[in-house]
């Protein structure tokens, strides 16, 4: 469950203003950030640039660079699913495409009810336990289609 | 004193119910009057088990498995706390084949010891390198990791003394100690396992790093993916600036060693090394031209010593048994121990810690017990999504550096991904593309758009079009990867896409399937360009 809230800039600055002065701080910033709003609002983008005295375009630059950061909110439950080599010797392909037509979505999008936003990740570190997806930052093995549908079943309970 | 029952907080057992079986154990023990206590120990790395609980007998640990929090009151009743039969006892843990057969150097603490036990880790020989580092000079520490012959884990297999020689040749003010916990190869998870399963030996590694080249900054930069990792990583760090283990004065010694962990943001590249220290320093993770090296201009254009974590967390036991001990194991130019992940379709998947020279048919096989699938073998991938693609025949190559490169294969971080036979060499080939494609830094073209342009000569293959002038084309096009990129992602996906061609031809001869059968690459544009 995500546990994002609205956007608050001065909420925003706040986080800004503790983590402004860490050497390279604008990974942690934009972590924190996500953290709490559950996505980098793009209206964060000059509040950074002016606490780090770089440009706009450096800050956009760094967010659009890297998988993890969003600019528009995620659906309430985040399911990363594994497509990289070992989950593909067990079939995650077949989870992954009975996923997609459960929910009718692709990877990388989410749900017309908001409630699910579903990503291809590359690696989850639980390789001898393929497939593998994590849900909400919760890491799951094994996870053929009828456990990827438990899941989601239960999340949707807990929504 | 309570008994002691063992349950992982390993990310993998948790994966599969660790989580339920601890609650449930916790409950029974109060609901039964029980004197016992549940203790969140690392995985042994037996992955098939997991969860695998232990209970602690005059006879040694005794372990059942794979536990379910259903199985849990049952255990109870069948007397598993005195190590009694039940369908799922496993006999005394170290006695398991699997475990005994191999030689944990690096991991022998983990899944024995309570993680974030300070006590624990000190008790079973930890901080005992350390303790001999603190009566050696820089050079002298320098001295004893070169002669260990130990080489860079992460996959280059750099020699590990001769880059921390340079960091301590180069005069600076400042220096630093990075540990690339950026472990985003698929089949590997012995970094993850290490910095859950016992994070002090990693903590103590890089004090050593630090105190050996004159550093006393650490940063370890821990990929997103492994958020359990993470919190786990911290907590251990809080206790060691708790206990006087990191800040100024380091186990007394009157030397300062700082150390942060820091999160990576999903991004395959930063797990090389230039582009990991772009990205501490804040940045996009393009990749530098080298050199200069980060041994001379690395962090914050420091000289700073960048190494993986089983690297790091083999220093230790280096410091502590002495250079000669830990170069006996091994072959050749390999020396000491590989930790080789088993992954993928493999029926005993998990992490087999074992000198240099073990062959890949033994680690499958006798290890491994062969496909889980129970269909025959047809491929083998070593060292991750940039490694090549072995056949059956090649099953005999040792797992040695050089004896992979002299195979054109890689023996990397040694993850070892195995396929059955419903495997299309075809589609893999296709796949080392896209993933260049999806994390390519975009810093150098051949990687840049190389990789758009041999997912579709691919395609082309694939569907048949012009077949034979198209397969020499993406000849062409590997050879300007191999030859034209800046880093390691560029460079080595040719040894996939080559390998699958070379040794399974077969599978890019087939008709062409009647319908497109592959995905269209949504998950590039929306992932990528979010």
């Amino acid at each position: 469950m995500s546990n994002s809230q609205d956007w608050d800039a001065d909420r925003a600055l706040a986080r800004i203003q503790e983590l402004e002065r860490v050497p390279g701080a604008l990974l942690p910033i934009l972590h924190a950030l996500q953290d709490e709003f559950g996505y980098v609002d793009k209206a964060a983008v000059p509040l950074i640039a002016s606490a780090l005295n770089i440009s706009h375009a450096e800050v956009h630059g760094v967010i659009s660079f890297y998988h993890d950061f969003r600019h528009v909110e995620p659906g309430r439950h985040v399911l990363k699913m594994c497509r990289a080599e070992a989950c593909q010797s067990m079939g995650c392909e077949k989870t992954i495409q009975h996923v997609e037509n459960r929910l009718g979505v692709k990877l990388g999008e989410t749900t017309d009810d908001r409630g699910f936003t579903v990503e291809a990740v590359y690696c989850l570190g639980n390789c001898a336990l393929s497939p593998a997806v994590m849900l909400d930052g919760k890491l799951y093995g094994r996870v053929s289609s009828e456990v990827a549908d438990f899941l989601i079943d239960d999340a949707k309970r807990h929504a | 004193m309570s008994l002691k029952i063992y349950v992982p907080g390993d990310a993998a057992a948790l994966s599969v119910g660790a989580e339920a079986v601890a609650k449930t154990m916790a409950e029974q023990i109060a609901s039964r009057r029980l004197d016992a206590l549940v203790v969140r120990n690392g995985s042994r790395g037996m992955f098939w088990l997991e969860p695998l609980v232990e209970v602690e007998t005059p006879r040694g640990r005794i372990a059942y498995g794979p536990v379910t929090a259903e199985a849990v009151p049952g255990l109870f009743d069948a007397g598993f706390l005195d190590g009694k039969p039940h369908r799922l006892h496993l006999g005394v843990t170290e006695e398991i084949s699997y475990l005994k057969k191999q030689e944990r150097l690096t991991f022998a603490r983990c899944g024995i010891t309570d993680p974030v036990s300070l006590s624990d880790y000190v008790s079973n020989g930890g901080y005992r390198g350390l303790e001999r580092a603190l009566t050696l000079n820089p050079q002298a520490i320098v001295e004893e990791v070169t002669n260990s012959g130990l080489r860079g884990r992460g996959g280059a297999g750099f020699p590990t003394g001769i880059k921390w020689r340079t960091v301590l040749n180069t005069p600076s003010e400042q220096k630093y100690i990075v540990c690339n916990a950026d472990e985003g190869d698929s089949g590997t998870y012995a970094d993850r396992m290490i910095m859950e399963g016992d994070p002090f030996v990693l903590i103590e590694g890089m004090t050593i790093a630090g105190f050996a080249v004159g550093a006393t900054t650490g940063y370890i930069y821990i990929r997103s993916e492994y958020p359990h990792a993470f919190r786990q990583f911290q907590r251990a760090v809080a206790i060691a600036y708790d206990k006087g283990y990191l800040g100024e004065n380091v186990a007394g010694s009157g030397k300062r060693f700082d150390l942060e962990p820091r999160l990576g943001a999903g991004a395959y590249i930063c797990g090389e090394e230039t582009s990991l220290l772009e990205s501490l320093e804040g940045k996009r993770g393009q990749i530098r031209f080298k050199p200069p090296l980060p041994a001379i201009k690395g962090l914050f254009g420091q000289p700073t010593v960048v190494n993986n974590v089983i690297s790091l967390a083999t220093v230790p036991i280096i410091l502590d048994k002495g250079a000669q001990y830990y170069r006996d194991f091994g072959m050749g130019k390999s020396r000491g121990t590989l930790t080789i992940q088993l992954a993928g379709n493999v029926k005993y998947g998990g992490l087999v810690e074992k000198a240099f020279g073990l062959t890949l048919r033994e680690a499958i096989y006798d290890f491994g017990g062969g496909t889980a699938s129970g269909r025959p073998l047809r491929a083998v991938q070593t060292g991750g999504p940039l490694g090549a693609y072995f056949p059956e025949s090649l099953l005999d190559t040792p797992l040695d550096y050089e004896a992979f490169a002299e195979r054109k294969g890689m023996l990397g971080h040694g993850g070892i991904v195995v396929f059955d036979d419903t495997v299309d060499l075809a589609h893999q080939a296709r796949f080392a593309m896209e993933f260049c494609a999806v994390e390519s830094c975009g810093k150098c073209t051949p990687c840049r758009v190389g990789s758009t342009r041999g997912v579709e000569v691919i395609d082309k293959i694939i569907a048949d079009q012009d077949r034979s002038q198209n397969l020499e084309l993406l000849g062409d096009l590997c050879e300007v990867l191999t030859d034209g990129s800046l880093c390691a992602l560029g460079g080595l996906i040719p040894f996939p896409v080559q390998s699958a061609i070379r040794h399974f031809p077969e599978d890019f001869e087939k008709p062409a399937p009647p319908t497109p059968v592959y995905r269209p690459n949504k998950s590039q544009e929306t992932q990528s360009w979010r």
